[in-house]
């Protein structure tokens, strides 16, 4: 068996946490394009989940219903609206510089994607992990600019033109202000032990360097015992406040969603795009929030650990099941119980269905779809699925409070003025940024 | 079109615009940017068209387009009796109907010289309130949803639904209501009419509360309107800009006071007053006047009286040879009517003096220096209604 085999199947089998099948690069590149896919088909599924969630949950606190036609509860109303966005005829606009307003949309989509390469959803669950991770990301995340830029200009029309020009004010001044959270937490990184870590992995730097890596970032914070949230406070919890707020704005989503200010410039950047060329937009915004909300969590709220990961409780022994901590037990029974609670959910709905003939495939499909879920609990219960997907489950759980976030930002604030986003951003955001990478640097002087 | 801009564009109008250094034309294009918003665009409320001319973000004149919704009430007018005409006025201002059937009503009967009984007198203020109300919902929502705040929008439409519910079962109309008649008004209150009235003062007063809790204090949303769209009492007399408006810019005037009709002057309410002439002012000014429509309904419904609901009118409406002026306070401003009857059975003219329209002048004014987000915040806090702008 060669040697790239052997180390495949040795990860198949073998779950341990160590990712040394980055070493084999043949392994490397298999593995790579076995999460490519993955990633692509489950960033695409969460942006059709999040179009229904954010439709339902803003109807919800908006007193409304949502979509409840196509499908169960709407549930197929994402798929309705991507045929219909497939089947609308394209339209590209007389004046409209022909080449540039093709590639604007792609562009956005190829970095809306190609970010993921190097988020890590567990120890080893990433295509790969560079040492530069986390300034690649942020790098490749700005290019979407240039794509929002392309599409304003390439319209040659004027509310396109406005938007863009305001997506680059305000892009270019969060990312400021972004950079000087991330670069406090990169910071922290190196401290107390973190850096032995490295060397031990890395093979090299001294006691005090931190790492760009976005797997290593989580890794210190394993080591450190804590989330970077919570170290130095108030100060890690103030470097995320000022990212969170900045991932707001570079994705362009409410209350900094100037760009495509509905109200004011009728759809801003995006105003002259339709049918398919338009859910490329819609798609690299979702990706993009999902992409901005991985950073946070890796970065600040550790990534794939599960809460209270230093806690492992008296030890538990069932046969063929469970060798550990009971703590360690209960919360990796967590992501099982989770799907069986929204399986239950299901059935409920499916029980308060009208009895009535109209609605008997809705019917049956929403019974279909609570065993889907409960199966995929069930699937979830065994040990070597779920101690493989558990890192999986608490990074994505971490990532939907975010997505929640975004949703409930957009039903509760105004939409900021454009000069008052550059107040906030440049006498705000950016002090405070720089006083908090500071102050991190000095306290972290002692450890 | 910028032909007419620039030629307005003189010296003088751009005043404050001067002091700023701006860079030369000769190494910096510096030509402007005309910006077509309208009419069909998310937030003129309406087919209204206004033409920018930006300097970047910034707003150096504007210039309102009208006539998109031109449907010659007043020239309907004079080919209909006066009491065909009488659903034309609901169509204009359509999100205040009855306000609108309240004015032309009353004025006519000025000009027949006859009174409405007490008992219509009474359900008209109750309506005309509940109006008031029901504009005020509109606006608010849809004010915050130009500023960005979607949700308010639909907390004001679910209130707002109950008065028309109201409507609807007084008159069998929800916008267009056609609720009054010359003389009084055509049907009695039905069955449990008080009842549901007090109810709904009831039911929307914490309501009002909810609508505040969202946006009085939250800070964007102050930034967004402090300051915003300033114009001073003296400037709103000069161009005739009345209702929440004027009284926003620290001018007490309210015609339910100063000139009472319907029988307003029974009623004890406050005329809620601003001090800064800006955005904020005018939400502010707009919530306390919900409030104090809700103590006239209350008191309204406690007084109302019995006896008849239609005074003693000719079947055949033929006023005297002679003018008349009456206005009224429509949710949006002075709502007035000028008729002037040959003594036949049909007007000979009708002039409306619509609030929106007026107020609608003193847009430039307000805007003026300000960014492109600041129009649509002062197209909004205005409240104009196209239908009546245009008419």
């Amino acid at each position: 068996m060669p040697q790239w085999l052997q180390s495949v199947v040795d990860y198949v089998t073998k779950s341990n946490n160590t990712p040394g099948w980055y070493a084999d690069p043949v392994a490397s590149a298999i593995w790579a394009l076995i999460y490519i896919i993955l990633i692509f088909t489950g960033v695409s599924i969460a942006v059709i989940a999040m179009n229904w969630l954010e439709r339902k949950i803003l109807a919800h606190m908006q007193v409304r219903l949502g979509p409840m036609r196509v499908g169960p509860h709407g549930l197929l109303q994402p798929i309705a609206d991507a045929l219909k966005l497939l089947i609308k005829e394209d339209i590209m606009p007389d004046q409209a510089d022909k080449v540039v307003f093709w590639l604007a949309p792609v562009t956005i989509v190829i970095t809306a994607f190609t970010v993921y390469i190097v988020i890590p959803f567990g120890p080893t669950h990433a295509v790969t992990d560079m040492n530069i991770g986390l300034l690649f990301m942020l790098g490749v995340s700005s290019i979407g600019v240039l794509g929002i830029i392309m599409a304003g200009w390439a319209s040659n029309s004027h509310y396109p033109l406005m938007g863009s020009l305001r997506s680059s004010a305000q892009m270019v001044s969060y990312e400021i202000a972004m950079g000087m959270a991330v670069v406090s937490a990169v910071l922290m990184t190196s401290f107390k032990g973190g850096g032995n870590f490295f060397r031990q992995i890395y093979g090299t730097g001294g006691a005090s360097v931190g790492t760009l890596s976005m797997i290593g970032i989580v890794r210190a914070q394993e080591a450190q015992q804590t989330w970077f949230l919570f170290k130095f406070f108030p100060l890690g919890l103030i470097a995320f406040f000022i990212f969170a707020v900045a991932m707001v704005a570079e994705t362009n989503r409410a209350p900094f969603d100037l760009p495509e200010a509905e109200s004011e410039l009728v759809a801003g950047f995006h105003t002259e795009y339709s049918g398919f060329r338009w859910s490329l937009f819609f798609l690299a915004e979702y990706a993009a929030m999902i992409a901005v909300s991985s950073i946070a969590v890796t970065l600040w709220l550790g990534g794939w650990m599960r809460p209270f990961a230093s806690l492992h409780g008296p030890n538990v022994e069932i046969p063929n099941y469970w060798s550990g901590g009971a703590i360690d037990l209960a919360f990796a029974l967590v992501p099982a119980l989770t799907f069986f609670v929204l399986a239950l959910f299901a059935f409920i709905g499916t029980v308060r269905m009208p009895k009535h003939r109209a609605f008997r495939v809705q019917t049956i499909g929403l019974a279909g779809f609570a065993l889907a879920l409960g199966f995929i609990g069930l699937v979830l219960l065994e040990p070597h699925v779920r101690d493989r997907v558990q890192d999986i489950f608490w990074f994505s759980l971490k990532v939907a409070v975010f997505m929640y976030m975004y949703i409930w930002y957009r039903g509760t604030f105004p939409r900021y003025r454009f000069d008052q986003l550059m107040h906030l951003g440049w006498k705000f955001m950016i002090p405070t940024g720089i006083a908090v990478l500071i102050l991190t640097a000095a306290l972290g002087l002692g450890s | 079109m910028s032909e007419i801009l620039k030629s307005e564009q003189s010296a003088s109008s751009v005043k404050h615009l001067e002091l700023e250094a701006t860079p030369s034309p000769a190494y910096l294009d510096s030509d402007e940017l005309i910006l077509n918003m309208g009419p069909q665009h998310p937030s003129t409320h309406g087919v209204l068209r206004v033409i920018l001319k930006l300097d970047g973000e910034k707003v150096m004149g504007t210039e309102c387009v009208i006539g998109y919704l031109h449907r010659g009430v007043e020239k309907i007018a004079e080919h209909r009796t006066y009491a065909m005409f009488n659903p034309y006025v609901d169509r204009m201002d359509y999100v205040a109907a009855v306000s609108n059937g309240l004015g032309y009503c009353e004025a006519v009967e000025k000009l027949l010289n006859i009174e409405a009984p007490p008992r219509a007198q009474h359900i008209r203020v109750i309506l005309a309130e509940l109006n008031r109300l029901a504009s005020h919902m509109l606006w608010l929502g849809t004010h915050a949803l130009d500023i960005g705040a979607i949700t308010p929008l639909f907390y004001t439409f679910r209130d707002r639904e109950e008065i028309l519910k109201i409507f609807e079962k007084y008159c069998g109309a929800r916008l267009t209501t056609h609720a009054f008649r010359i003389g009084g008004c055509l049907y009695e209150t039905y069955e449990g009419f008080e009842d549901e009235c007090r109810n709904f003062v009831k039911f929307v007063r914490p309501k009002i509360d909810e609508y505040e809790t969202l946006l009085t204090t939250n800070r964007i949303w102050v930034e967004r309107t402090k300051g915003v769209g300033y114009i001073s009492g003296d400037d709103c007399k000069a161009m005739g800009v009345t209702g929440p408006v004027l009284r926003a810019s620290g001018v007490k005037w309210d015609i339910r006071k100063a000139q009472p009709y319907s029988g307003y002057q029974n009623f004890d309410f406050d005329i809620p007053v601003g001090t800064n002439g800006d955005t904020y002012d005018r939400y502010l000014v707009r919530i306390a006047e919900m409030r104090q429509s809700l103590r006239i309904i209350e008191q309204a419904v406690e007084k109302l009286p019995e006896g008849p609901v239609m005074a003693k009118v000719p079947k055949v409406v033929k006023p005297a040879v002679g003018e008349v002026y009456h206005g009224i306070e429509s949710p949006k401003g002075e709502l007035g009517y000028f008729i002037v009857s040959d003594g036949s059975t049909q007007p000979y003219r009708i002039r409306v003096r619509p609030p929106s329209f007026v107020n609608l002048q003193a847009l430039d004014m307000m805007v003026r220096g300000a960014l492109v987000a600041d129009v649509v915040a002062v197209i909004g806090t205005i409240d104009i209604v196209l239908g009546e702008v245009d008419r």
